[in-house]
């Protein structure tokens, strides 16, 4: 057997293999369910159901799949350029921290005014979070996957700390209630996002915003010089080096922006859905970890990320919605990770032509690439 | 003088240490031979939940169940890493990826909650449970007692592992060659070593290790199954790869240095001192980061940094 490189990748490929790969990631999922006893056509049409057809259920599944949609467009943007930052998860708690002390500073201001600033004060704090990783790369050249890592957690205690264990400003300390049960302090109404109903489907302003991102991102990285640069930097480092492209800057560009997606996704869980600080609720959603899964299923495409992040949000949903005696927990996850080894093993054959031949036989005489 | 505050944070210390050090043990020979795992909580947790199935099934003799319960965790621990091994280097997948899809399908949200709750294994405390082995007597000593007589023996048999894989890596000939692999595959390739048969087999060694450190939580720490038990201790592993320089003994006064300050918060309320947990636990973050700035300097990465090829497939014919 062979492997070797394709000179030009097939168009009909990179839809092809994402679909065999989800063929093949259910076939596998239907195998563990059967060796576990459990029905498997049963069990999926229930969380078809539970993710898009059930009353309500399309609506849940856009609260899902907003903040994945910030997180995967964080990384898609970040692993673009080859830069690991998997930092998004701490990216967004920042964000969220952030969002929350800006909404609850300017409670009386106008309700556009204060969603503005919430958004504003979400992304600045995502971006300050993803500096750190990017400053550190571009001038120590020390490996951005394992510091954005690091700060997940660091971030993720700050967070605990802020409301568990201190009297800080966004804890809710009003009465007996909440200091035996701690918890953030409720946004002002000014602090709420908007929302709009078609048909029955609640669409969040967050959800809006996030479409907006997706947008800007395919504008910039397909129509402006600076995602010119950026991709051909992640390419080739080394050719974007001797094109005089300054490649630390745009480290340091392209982690703030990756940030600042990420912390304008932690706002949008204070103002379009939690309406306060909730450590919790934030740490155990994983909504940064997974956001890497949507950005890669997409390969890096910020509409492919919208996309994906509604899909993957029917998934979670559907998990969530289902929780309980009867159905299998911890499939959600299980399929996930079946759909994600699926679709990198399936890039190998979107990359590379697989040959079958005899050991002896010559081999055929390529051009090096 | 044993229930003064260093003697106990020093003693559990090393308890809650020790799975850090199986499973940083088993990442160092991944990344050792160019494969960076970001696995290890997923495998931990695997381990974990089926080390602590076995040791509920297996009816034996304590001594004989606890050993196949670590056994069966580190087999399970394996075959997670088969995944992202044959993923990276086979498939020649992103390591970053693959290895977060890992933790993705195996963790709290994963496998290893869909088994804890098909094999029913919640609510149940273990059966056999890993135990102090020196008597009373040695672990009553003042100060060595509780922290060198009053561990258990997965403790003990993480201190031989240390030696063995420091011994394994600088002393043999094919712990010398996973080196090559890891710093220049193709040059190993040249000299006729089988970088994917290497990176294979420390893949899955890694697994193993990362295994019974997860079955550390669920046969000795915790003893029973809850879903997600470790709390992100494999990514502090990870983190402790980093903070060893990529070296098996410094891992392990890495992994007691970060296992005390787990404990620490426990032991000053034990005292009456209340002090935010968090502050001490974001500590090990801290310094990882910290350190990894340290080496990044060039000097500094050829002495003590990560191996060249970490993180990279390697392709023969695209040298």
């Amino acid at each position: 057997m062979r492997i070797e490189r394709r000179l030009e990748q097939p168009r009909w490929l990179a839809v092809a293999v994402p679909l065999v790969s989800l063929v093949v990631a259910f076939a596998v999922a239907t195998v563990v369910l059967l060796a576990t006893h459990h029905p498997p056509l049963h069990t999926f049409r229930r969380l078809f159901d539970a993710a898009f057809l059930a009353n309500g259920a399309l609506t849940e599944t856009v609260v899902a799949a907003t903040p994945l949609a910030f997180t995967g467009l964080a990384a898609a943007v970040a692993f673009r350029m080859n830069l690991f930052n998997i930092g998004g998860e701490g990216q967004l708690y920042a964000g969220a921290i952030t969002g929350a002390t800006a909404a609850l500073l300017v409670a009386g201001a106008p309700s556009p005014v204060v969603i503005a600033l919430m958004m504003l004060a979400g992304a600045a704090g995502g971006a300050v979070l993803g500096a750190i990783p990017g400053i550190l790369r571009a001038f120590f050249s020390t490996n951005e996957i394992i510091t954005s890592l690091m700060l997940n957690y660091v971030v993720a205690l700050i967070l605990d700390y802020l409301i568990f264990d201190s009297h800080s400003y966004l804890r809710d300390t009003s009465g007996f209630q909440a200091n035996v049960f701690p918890q953030g302090k409720m946004m002002p109404d000014s602090g709420t996002w908007s929302t709009w109903t078609l048909h029955g489907l609640v669409v969040p302003l967050g959800a809006l915003v996030a479409l907006g991102v997706a947008t800007a991102v395919w504008l910039l990285y397909s129509r402006t010089r600076f995602g010119f640069e950026v991709r051909v930097i992640g390419d080739s480092a080394r050719a974007g080096r001797y094109a005089g492209m300054r490649t630390r800057r745009k480290i340091l560009a392209v982690m703030c922006l990756s940030g600042a997606i990420a912390g304008l996704g932690g706002a949008s869980q204070d103002g379009d859905f939690r309406h306060q600080l909730d450590p919790r609720g934030l740490t155990q959603s994983n909504y940064g970890y997974t956001g890497i899964v949507v950005a890669a299923l997409a390969r890096y495409n910020p509409f492919a990320v919208v996309l994906i992040a509604f899909l993957l949000g029917g998934l979670q949903n559907a998990g969530y919605t289902l929780q309980g005696a009867d159905f299998p927990s911890g499939l959600v996850g299980v399929l996930q990770g079946l759909i994600l080894f699926c679709a990198l093993g399936g890039e190998l054959f979107v990359r590379y032509r697989v040959r079958f031949e005899r050991r002896r036989a010559p081999a055929a005489v390529e051009p090096v690439s | 003088v044993n229930n003064s505050l260093l003697v106990v944070v020093l003693a559990s210390g090393i308890a809650y240490g020790t799975p850090l050090l199986y499973s940083a043990l088993g990442e160092l020979l991944a990344e050792r031979s160019g494969v960076l795992n970001l696995g290890v909580e997923g495998m931990m947790l695997v381990g974990a939940v089926m080390g602590f199935w076995a040791v509920q099934r297996i009816h034996a003799t304590t001594a004989l169940a606890l050993l196949g319960a670590i056994g069966v965790a580190a087999f399970a621990g394996a075959l997670m890493a088969a995944i992202h091994a044959f993923l990276v280097v086979t498939l020649r997948a992103n390591q970053i990826v693959s290895g977060l899809a890992l933790t993705i399908f195996a963790g709290v949200a994963g496998l290893s909650s869909y088994l804890g709750n098909d094999l029913n294994l919640a609510a149940n405390p273990a059966r056999h449970q890993f135990q102090g082995i020196f008597p009373n007597s040695f672990q009553d000593l003042p100060v060595v007692g509780p922290i060198v007589f009053g561990q258990t023996a997965l403790d003990y048999a993480a201190w031989v592992c240390v030696l063995l894989v420091a011994l394994y890596l600088t002393r043999t000939r094919t712990g010398l060659n996973v080196r090559a692999v890891g710093e220049s595959p193709a040059a190993a390739d040249a000299m006729g070593i089988n970088v994917t048969r290497y990176r294979y087999a420390h893949t899955l060694v890694g697994g193993a290790f990362a295994g019974v450190g997860g079955a550390t939580y669920s046969l000795s720490i915790t003893p029973q199954w809850i879903a997600g038990l470790t709390q992100g201790a494999g990514w502090i592993a990870i983190a402790l790869v980093i903070f060893a320089f990529w070296r098996p003994t410094l891992c392990l006064v890495g992994a007691y240095f970060f296992g005390a300050f787990t404990a620490l918060p426990f032991a000053l309320q034990g005292h009456g001192v209340t002090v935010a947990p968090e502050l001490f636990q974001s500590l090990p973050y801290v310094m990882t980061v910290l350190a990894l700035v340290l080496v990044s300097s060039r000097a500094a990465r050829l002495r003590f940094g990560a191996p060249a090829a970490l993180g990279l497939p390697y392709v023969r014919e695209e040298r």
